[in-house]
């Protein structure tokens, strides 16, 4: 029973980062019908970002509360600063001249500016892994058990949790309270009507990639500070395993994004705890294609209509 | 829709009204209103343009700042150090500047942008004019001066450029006189005439570097095979199959397994292979092939890993990481390749040397590449290979139609698998080991790239395009970037020519004379 309650905790921390991309990716799908596939690979700069901004600030478990605490606000707000503006150029690039063109020439770039990213970092930051030591430490233990098991419940992942359930409350409220949100919808039900209507598409689009990729850079964040070490690869594996959550959620649903998100941690949580761990990647791999083929919609999402 | 395009509607068939639309772009072309940005000076544009690269410099400043200027090294302590290079960001930043000026004063803030002058001069039916002649001249007169002060590498890179320049505007003139020159099939006969004569022209040349010319010549030539095989499934049917590189790794572990267990040679495992693929195409294939192309991308991508995983963790079949050693070699119809008195030196009488296998296996990688080309380029005439392309264009027309879109993507994947299965188990053979590093997804990217640098659906494109990324990936100073180039080259083809380096396609069926689609017809699906 421990052992489960301490795989709950695990899943639904791994969760939080799914979901914090998943959301990337659902909402560049709704928007534009796309899967960014570089999506992952921004998930990646946004952890290299925030990890330069911890060495260069010097932020370290030694820290004092407080400077600790102000500190990391501040790497996370340049870590999504500047990977916002990384998003934002992957669009602008790779993505805005080819609407309107044939069906697969935005997954091509796609998988192009994937390659870039996942190239350029490797070159520049060198393809070593990047260790970081822990800096949020400490931790509360949950009851005893007769077993002599006890579940640990570390200040990082409640850390990762809050920030998660925070920032996709704020989130909510910008996609419905908004003028941003509005016209988000709205592109999203129809791009040429809204157009008409006087919504700026083209700036609407931007500001859903820069969205999503400061989302995917809380992620990157928090991903460092769990598990300590990045290279320039996580981006593949995560990318997939959030995009399996959008999918499992229902893809364009917000909602959708964060429950698949927690789902798939679970799942690959259990999988690791109770089966081979080798094969946890083969396990989340195989609920995406089982969930496209039998469930195409998504737990949350709309069935969508073929239109003529 | 594709056949029914021809050319460009001569004057005299031209409908009412479409003359003054034509002079209308005559004006805007020549920078007359209503169209010429008569209100702005050339100073009020050099502003706009300083501003406009001015941005650029501070995005690219934000951009590369941060990952290029603080690398993180390890430091004392095993904690990370930051190594700065504030002198590489500020070239990087410089270059953007400067680039982005000069697209600003020369294509976008002009009335003569310099694209425009290219595009006549790439373009076989455009006329071009005085003033592109000037470029000419002016790219001849530099590639003169290259030619004569360049060195080792540069010298290799001017040489090719020069080749491409004179190809380009030889192709211009003499489609002056002779407009509708077969040009894809007389480059096709002259590339396979080289392909057969290779080794003799290799050992007339190189004798020094025959075995590194040979082995080259064998590698592009498994990539031509393997872009040719995903060409049915990509080019022709439109599915974006992104996990390719599973059925060539069903293909190799196929031979090598069989002839492991059961010690069985490859000619009898070649065939196996391919229709061991074909079967875990169909399998593979069953279940996702009714999903949307961007789907179908993603998931074929997970089934790749899915197969990657299994052969790396299920050790006590697949040998795991090790991977499979002693891979048997092929024989030259039951003579081996060895020193005995039973081996094929000694049967002809000749020296024994080690280059004859290899040159044995160019020949036998030609063969199955040139079957896979003739197979895909017959199918694509069937009614079969028509069901695809229609299939690539419109799904809801084609369903509409009768065809069964289902076995019409089945057909497509299993026959794509099967000659990734054929090309994967040469692969086994030529190599003698195999482990799940070399099928990693970045192989199936890099196959993907192969058909599309070179133009979806065309077979020289992707010959050209093989032998490009080999170019890049041989060259030592390019090395280290060639994925990123790689990448780079998807990005900027995708934007400026979308369908590809050979962008002419004939269509498989003609009502009365052969014509070509033009490039500036792009049919393929908006469904």
């Amino acid at each position: 029973m421990e052992y489960f309650l301490q795989q709950l905790i695990n899943g639904a921390t791994l969760g939080s980062i799914y979901g914090l991309i998943a959301i990337g990716y659902t909402m560049v799908y709704g928007i534009i019908g796309m899967i960014n596939f570089a999506h992952g690979d921004i998930f990646m700069v946004g952890a290299f970002m925030a990890l330069i901004a911890i060495i260069v600030i010097g932020v370290t478990a030694a820290t004092p509360f407080f400077v600790l605490v102000l500190a990391l606000i501040v790497v996370l707000v340049v870590a999504m600063v500047l990977t916002s503006v990384w998003g934002w150029t992957v669009e602008r690039i790779a993505y805005r001249p080819l609407r309107g063109s044939f069906r697969l020439a935005p997954l091509i770039t796609a998988i192009g500016m994937s390659l870039i990213l996942q190239n350029f970092v490797q070159l520049v930051q060198s393809a070593r892994v990047k260790p970081l030591p822990p800096i949020i430490t400490g931790g509360y233990s949950l009851g005893e058990s007769s077993g002599g098991y006890v579940v640990q419940l570390s200040n990082i992942k409640i850390v990762i949790v809050v920030i998660t359930v925070t920032l996709m409350v704020a989130f909510s409220l910008l996609i419905s309270r908004t003028a941003l949100g509005r016209s988000q919808r709205a592109c999203e039900q129809d791009a040429r009507m809204a157009a008409l209507l006087g919504v700026n598409v083209d700036r609407t689009i931007s500001l859903t990639f820069v969205i999503g990729a400061a989302l995917a850079a809380v992620a990157g964040m928090m991903f460092l500070l769990y598990y300590g070490v990045i290279d320039f690869y996580i981006g593949f594996n995560a990318g997939i395993k959030a995009f399996t959550a959008a999918v499992l959620g229902g893809i364009g649903s917000l909602p959708g994004a964060m429950l698949g998100g927690v789902v798939i941690g679970m799942i690959e949580t259990f999988w690791s705890a109770y089966f081979p761990a080798a094969y946890k990647d083969v396990a989340a791999f195989s609920i995406l294609a089982i969930t496209l083929i039998f469930l195409p919609s998504g737990l949350l999402g709309k069935p969508e209509v073929e239109k003529v | 829709m594709a056949a029914e395009v021809t050319e460009q509607p001569t004057a005299e068939f031209r409908p009412e009204g479409a003359e003054i639309l034509d002079e209308q772009r005559a004006a805007a072309m020549a920078g007359e209103p209503p169209f010429a940005e008569t209100t702005r000076t050339v100073g009020d544009r050099l502003i706009t343009s300083l501003k406009d690269s001015v941005i650029a410099a501070v995005i690219g400043l934000v951009l590369f700042g941060p990952l290029v200027g603080l690398e993180t090294v390890p430091g004392s302590e095993s904690r990370l150090a930051v190594n700065q290079r504030w002198g590489v960001v500020a070239i990087i930043v410089a270059v953007v500047f400067a680039g982005r000026l000069a697209l600003n004063l020369l294509v976008w803030h002009t009335d003569y942008p310099i694209t425009a002058s290219f595009g006549r001069i790439f373009s076989r039916t455009e006329r071009m004019h005085q003033a592109d002649w000037i470029i000419v001249w002016v790219v001849a007169a530099i590639l003169a001066v290259l030619n004569y002060y360049a060195t080792e590498l540069a010298e290799l890179m001017v040489i090719v450029a020069t080749i491409a320049f004179v190809v380009v505007v030889g192709r211009k003139v003499f489609a002056a006189y002779i407009p509708d020159l077969p040009y894809s099939q007389i480059f096709g006969g002259l590339f396979l005439l080289f392909a057969i004569a290779l080794p003799l022209i290799a050992y007339g040349l190189l004798p020094d570097q025959l075995r590194y010319v040979m082995d080259q010549a064998v590698v592009m030539l498994a990539y031509i095979m393997l872009g040719w095989g995903l060409n049915i499934v990509v080019g022709y049917a439109g599915l974006l199959d992104l996990g390719y590189v599973a059925f060539y790794a069903v293909g190799a572990y196929s031979f090598a397994l069989i002839s492991h267990y059961f010690g069985l040679s490859f000619w009898v495992c070649l065939p196996l292979a391919g229709i061991l693929s074909a079967t875990w195409g169909l399998i593979l294939g069953f279940p996702v092939l009714r999903l949307r192309g961007d789907y179908l991308a993603i998931v074929t991508i997970a089934f790749g890993e899915i197969v990657r995983l299994i052969l790396l963790n299920w050790a006590d079949f697949t040998g795991g990481p090790a991977g499979i050693g002693h891979i048997p070699q092929p024989s030259f119809f039951g003579l081996p390749f060895d020193r005995s008195e039973h081996g094929v030196a000694a049967f002809f009488g000749v020296p024994f040397s080690p280059i004859l296998r290899i040159i044995w296996l160019y020949y036998i990688i030609l063969v199955l590449a040139l079957i896979t080309g003739t197979i895909s380029s017959r199918l694509r005439r069937l009614p079969i290979g028509r069901a695809w392309e229609a299939l690539r264009e419109d799904e809801i027309a084609c369903r509409s139609l009768g065809i069964n879109t289902r076995n019409t993507k089945l057909t497509a994947f299993a026959c794509g698998a099967m000659f990734a299965g054929f090309a994967g188990s040469f692969f086994a053979t030529r190599q003698g080991f195999i482990s799940p590093e070399s099928f990693n997804s970045g192989e199936s990217f890099l196959i993907l790239a192969v058909v599309v640098l070179g133009g979806l659906g065309s077979q020289l494109g992707i010959v050209i395009s093989v032998i490009f990324i080999n170019a890049v990936s041989e060259l030592r100073q390019f090395h280290e970037y060639r994925v990123l180039i790689v990448g780079l080259a998807l990005v900027l083809i995708m934007v400026w020519r979308p369908r590809g380096l050979i962008s002419t396609r004939f269509p498989s069926v003609q009502l009365r004379d052969r014509k070509k689609v033009p490039a500036a017809v792009p049919a393929e699906g908006h469904g």
